[in-house]
């Protein structure tokens, strides 16, 4: 009892959070849920970008190529081996952490500038390199994944809870959400402990990190292969929720969105991807959508801004986001935090009155 | 569904009263999701942005012609007609989201005109599953005519990309027979669909074909596969390109002195990109091409009450550029579409829309060259299939003997 | 032989328009250690400018520098309204802050001008020479010409001028050049404004060959980077060089190497170039020095 009386409140927050998130198909529609289930996808994605880029201080433009990469895996492995498509997550997982690592190898040797060209080539390749092999990728035509029916044990319980019956999105909603869940619980374990701080040293130094002992190469090739690791699953699970993989479905923009979401959210952190997720996702969404469907905007506001189609609000509000929070979401809520608790504790000198940083948000 | 309930009922005590003060109202009639007393819902998916986003213009074409039809006709038997266009940037995985987003929460009554062979694709299955119609794609992928067997809820409208060659096929063989063929084909569905036709029209006599070179969409430009193709002696040349790859190639030729016979594509030969070329320095010699739709810029329709109509239609677009053919597609498609909710009357079940589409068009679009048919039975589900072949005098295209009919060549 | 030479000169050709954009790239680094990824979309921005002034009845020669003006002008308020008030920011930051701003233009030219594309006129005839069955168009030629012409100029502004040092100084130690009365956040500015100008010579001479239209440069600025960091990111003759390697490796990439194809020719083209950047870490022409990213 005790001890959840002394949990600090952040305890709360990602009780909460799990409860919202758990909760949310009950509430809204199918469809919603599939949209959810996406902006949780690009959660996992963006979390392993950010183990990549946050913790261990490596830039990658082309994360979208990875999630192709496990898109594709779980795409061939049901449609052609007709396996049951929970069972190929894992192995989509770890075949393209397999090929991260692998690939982290020569970037080992890359300046970061060149490990942004490498990557951001990638990136603008992938599409072309998916439709050569047309045999085994279906080329132009891409695959069509089966969506599954919920199984009856789930499919009942969602009745007794909600009254309606449970469709396949929102199904796919929950095992998305479960694998979201170990994923992030695992890059906060991650982050804590020995590999986490060995990162974050080499991010801040890499030769100081040397000294100390650390494995500069080796654990820089393991952020890699732990990124694409994440990457593989957001792909995997990409086509179960999408129920189509096709050359076009991963451009570059896709690479860049997952950088923004990154960036947006704030980098080493754990609350940060899921953060920079839903503004990644639900932004261009908001853009061309939200604005125009408002009656209180004047006509000509609302529209310019459908003339001007999506792409210039979007570029704008996110021009405003960093300009506003340039550390992220998380960022500036530690800044107002730090803010509001240096106000209430009468700290008046900033730099003795910040607290010690916490070992799993630096 | 419970939710909706009242506001059937009220439509049904509505169309009633209609009925009996009305006289000579309908004595039945039935509707669906996305039909209301006075309105009818249809949803669209098309790239408005990203480099897919010249397409998107086409949606605010259509846009355009239901905007015209519900100012001058009042709607279509009573109804207005609002269109909701999304733009999905031409990413298969925000078509699939959209398209739910629009029948589950929109509850539209039918798709109508999305854009992009890998974004129809995607959403192909779902609609089917749900028995939402998916009406006349904008894309010449022959699979959305060919497969309606397998996707009774999905039709194509323009011809296919497959016929088109193997119009050029016929064509060439009629012509030059001894042409020794280099094709340059843009390395997606679109390219590979135009190379295939052309392979299988060609038949037995496929070896003419001496080269052919893909270029990939990222490419700056398709010189390196042009300077290939010259190099492999060809004297024909097809280009199986979108637009802007097009004219500069058309401009890349004239600038190696290379003069082959060219074959252009149908997407890539109103006028305004031929004045492109030519300005770019394009020789323009034995262009050869072939057309079913009116090209706004061409003069021989500037007395045409089509042509009137088109552009008395995009007025109503602030943004269309009147010159631009895709705008006069998206008219013309839209105008198809009016057609089947005005044959269905009062009968607007999805199921009777969709037999409507697939099975009992009969159609002159006034948008289209004179004598083509929009034509669809029972066993047929190829809306489009007549196409003329066209050569370009220098200063216009010029229409070449008789329509050619391709209908039941594609199997 | 003859299709050889001609893939090497239209590589030669396309590696200028890389070159030229590049060039813009290598100034904003130089200024402050970033990669604008907006840049293309500003010369393209500035090409527009330039094409509504000539259809307004300007003639090339005059609206082609009025447009170096605008664009100058354009550049150093886009910095002072967007990246100063986030100069302390970590660069990627500033990263996705040019990558907003790419999107942005390209919407903004979307919705003014449409997607349909344009001709642009060039001073340059669209005809060619013939040398002995390879054939060299003027307007390539051109191209190149003039891209030579804002080296020189870029190279002679950033090594032989004062203002060149003070910029390059602001970059490198801002704080000594603050206390040495160098207004450094204005330096910056500068530094926008000259690769903003950079970029619409750029814009203007390669839109006649690529037809103006909003995405005119969104492929050109993959080829543009690639270029610039094989020339080591802060050389302008390493951009320029480093473009005309990035043109010829992919023609002849796609012609000549087994089993390579149209389709694969810029992915096996970016291979290459990315090999030969493992083995040579700093560039062709980049000294080695540790810099932020």
């Amino acid at each position: 009892m005790s001890r959840i009386r002394t949990a600090p409140p952040r305890y709360w927050l990602v009780a909460l959070a799990v409860i919202f998130f758990f909760g949310l198909p009950t509430v809204m529609s199918s469809y919603l849920a599939s949209e959810w289930s996406q902006a949780l996808i690009l959660a996992v994605a963006i979390m392993g970008l950010n183990i990549l880029v946050g913790y261990s201080g490596q830039l990658s433009l082309g994360h979208g190529a990875f999630m192709a990469l496990g898109a594709y895996t779980s795409a061939i492995l049901v449609h052609r081996y007709k396996m049951d498509f929970l069972v190929t997550i894992p192995i989509a997982a770890v075949f393209t952490g397999l090929v991260g690592f692998l690939f982290g190898v020569p970037a080992l040797r890359l300046s970061p500038l060149y490990l942004a060209l490498a990557t951001f080539a990638l990136a603008v390749v992938t599409p072309s390199l998916i439709k050569r092999p047309d045999k085994l990728t279906g080329g132009v035509q891409g695959i069509l994944v089966v969506q599954p029916d919920p199984p009856q044990v789930a499919g009942n319980a969602y009745s007794a809870v909600t009254g309606t019956v449970m469709t396949s999105d929102q199904w796919i909603y929950y095992v998305v959400l479960f694998c979201a869940l170990i994923l992030f619980w695992l890059a906060w374990n991650l982050a804590r402990h020995r590999p986490g701080r060995a990162m974050r040293a080499i991010r801040d130094g890499e030769v100081a990190a040397a000294a100390s002992g650390i494995n500069v190469a080796g654990y820089k090739t393991l952020a890699f292969g732990i990124s694409a690791f994440y990457a593989g699953t957001a792909g995997s699970l990409f086509a179960l929720s999408t129920g189509f993989v096709s050359p076009d479905t991963f451009p570059v923009s896709l690479s860049i969105q997952l950088l923004v979401g990154a960036v947006v959210g704030g980098l080493a952190s754990i609350p940060g991807p899921v953060l920079g997720a839903i503004v990644a996702y639900f932004l261009p969404i908001a853009s061309s959508q939200w604005v125009p469907s408002q009656t209180w905007l004047p006509d000509q506001v609302t529209s310019t801004v459908k003339n001007a189609g999506p792409a210039v609000s979007y570029g704008a509000i996110l021009i405003l986001i960093m300009m506003f929070a340039p550390n992220g979401i998380v960022g500036l809520v530690k800044a107002g935090y730090t803010v509001l608790n240096r106000r209430l504790r009468g700290v008046s000198d900033p730099k003795s009155g910040q607290m010690p940083s916490d070992p799993e948000t630096v | 569904m419970g939710k909706k309930a009242p506001r059937f009922a009220a439509a049904a005590v509505f169309l009633l009263t209609l009925a009996a003060c009305g006289g000579g109202g309908t004595p039945t009639s039935q509707t669906d999701v996305g039909i209301t007393s006075n309105s009818i819902l249809l949803g669209n998916t098309i790239a408005q942005s990203g480099p897919a986003a010249a397409y998107g213009t086409i949606g605010n074409a259509e846009l355009a012609y239901f905007t015209y039809v519900n100012n001058n006709q009042g709607g279509v038997n009573g109804r207005k007609i609002t269109f909701k266009i999304l733009d999905d940037a031409y990413n298969p995985a925000q078509t699939i989201t959209q398209t739910k987003q629009l029948v589950e929460s929109d509850q539209v009554f039918a798709m109508f005109s999305g854009l992009g062979t890998q974004a129809q694709t995607s959403v192909r299955e779902y609609l089917n599953g749900k028995k939402v119609p998916q009406l006349f794609v904008a894309t010449g992928a022959t699979t959305f005519m060919k497969d309606f067997g397998s996707n009774q809820w999905t039709i194509g409208w323009q011809p296919p990309y497959q016929g088109e060659a193997r119009i050029y096929a016929k064509d060439v063989l009629a012509n030059h027979p001894n042409a020794k063929i280099g094709v340059l084909y843009q390395n997606d569905d679109y390219g590979q669909d135009y190379l295939k036709g052309l392979t299988d029209g060609l038949g037995d006599k496929a070896s003419m074909i001496v080269a052919k070179q893909s270029y990939d969409v990222t490419a700056a430009n398709p010189f390196p596969q042009l300077t290939q193709l010259k190099a492999s002696g060809a004297d024909t040349l097809f280009l199986f390109s979108t637009p802007k790859p097009s004219i500069q190639s058309l401009a890349f030729i004239s600038a190696v002195h290379w003069e082959p016979t060219i074959y252009l594509n149908s997407v890539s030969n109103p006028q305004v990109y031929m004045g492109l070329a030519a300005k770019a320095g394009a020789a323009l010699k034995n262009v050869t091409s072939v057309g079913y739709i009116k090209d706004p810029t061409d003069p021989q329709w500037a007395s045409d009450d089509g042509m009137k109509l088109y552009k008395q239609v995009i007025a109503n677009c602030t943004t269309c550029n009147v010159n631009d053919g895709f705008n006069i597609y998206g008219v013309a498609v839209a105008y198809t579409m009016l057609d089947v909710l005005k044959q269905a009357g009062s009968n607007l079940t999805r199921a009777n829309v969709m037999k409507i589409a697939s099975s009992q068009l009969n159609e002159t679009n006034p948008f289209l060259l004179p004598g083509v048919k929009v034509t669809t039975t029972s066993s047929d589900h190829f809306p489009i299939m007549q196409e003329q072949v066209i050569t370009w005098s220098g200063t216009g295209w010029k229409l070449q003997g008789t329509l050619i009919d391709e209908r039941g060549t594609i199997k | 032989m003859q299709e050889f030479l001609q893939l090497v000169l239209s590589g030669i050709a396309t590696g200028g328009i890389y070159a030229s954009l590049a060039l813009a790239l290598v100034l904003i680094y130089n200024a402050m250690g970033l990669v604008n990824f907006a840049q293309g979309e500003m010369a393209m921005l500035a090409t527009f400018v330039g094409y509504a002034l000539i259809t307004r009845g300007m003639s090339f020669w005059i609206a082609f520098p009025v447009t170096l003006v605008l664009a100058f002008g354009g550049g150093i308020v886009i910095q002072r309204v967007v990246i100063k008030p986030v100069e302390k920011a970590p660069v990627l930051t500033l990263v996705i802050i040019t990558l907003g701003l790419a999107t942005l233009v390209n919407g903004l030219a979307g919705f003014i001008w449409g997607y349909l594309p344009r001709t642009f006129p060039s001073p340059f005839s669209s005809d060619s020479v013939d040398l002995g069955g390879v054939f060299v168009s003027y307007r390539d030629v051109g191209v190149i010409a003039v891209t030579g012409v804002v080296l020189l100029c870029v190279y002679l502004l950033l090594q032989h001028t004062t203002v060149g040092l003070t910029l390059r100084a602001a970059a490198h130690h801002p704080e000594a050049s603050r206390l040495l009365g160098v207004h450094v956040s204005w330096m910056l500015a500068l530094g926008w404004g000259l690769a903003s100008a950079v970029g619409a010579v750029s814009g203007m001479m390669v839109a006649p060959v690529l037809f103006l239209e909003p995405n005119m440069m969104q492929t050109i600025i993959i080829y543009a980077f690639a270029a610039a960091v094989l020339g080591g990111i802060e050389s302008p003759l390493g951009a320029v060089v480093g473009g005309l390697i990035v043109g010829v490796t992919i023609n002849l990439a796609g012609a000549y190497l087994p089993g390579v194809g149209g389709d694969l020719q810029l992915a096996v083209g970016l291979a290459i170039i990315i090999v030969v950047l493992i083995l040579k870490p700093n560039g062709l022409f980049g000294q080695a020095a540790v810099r932020r990213v």
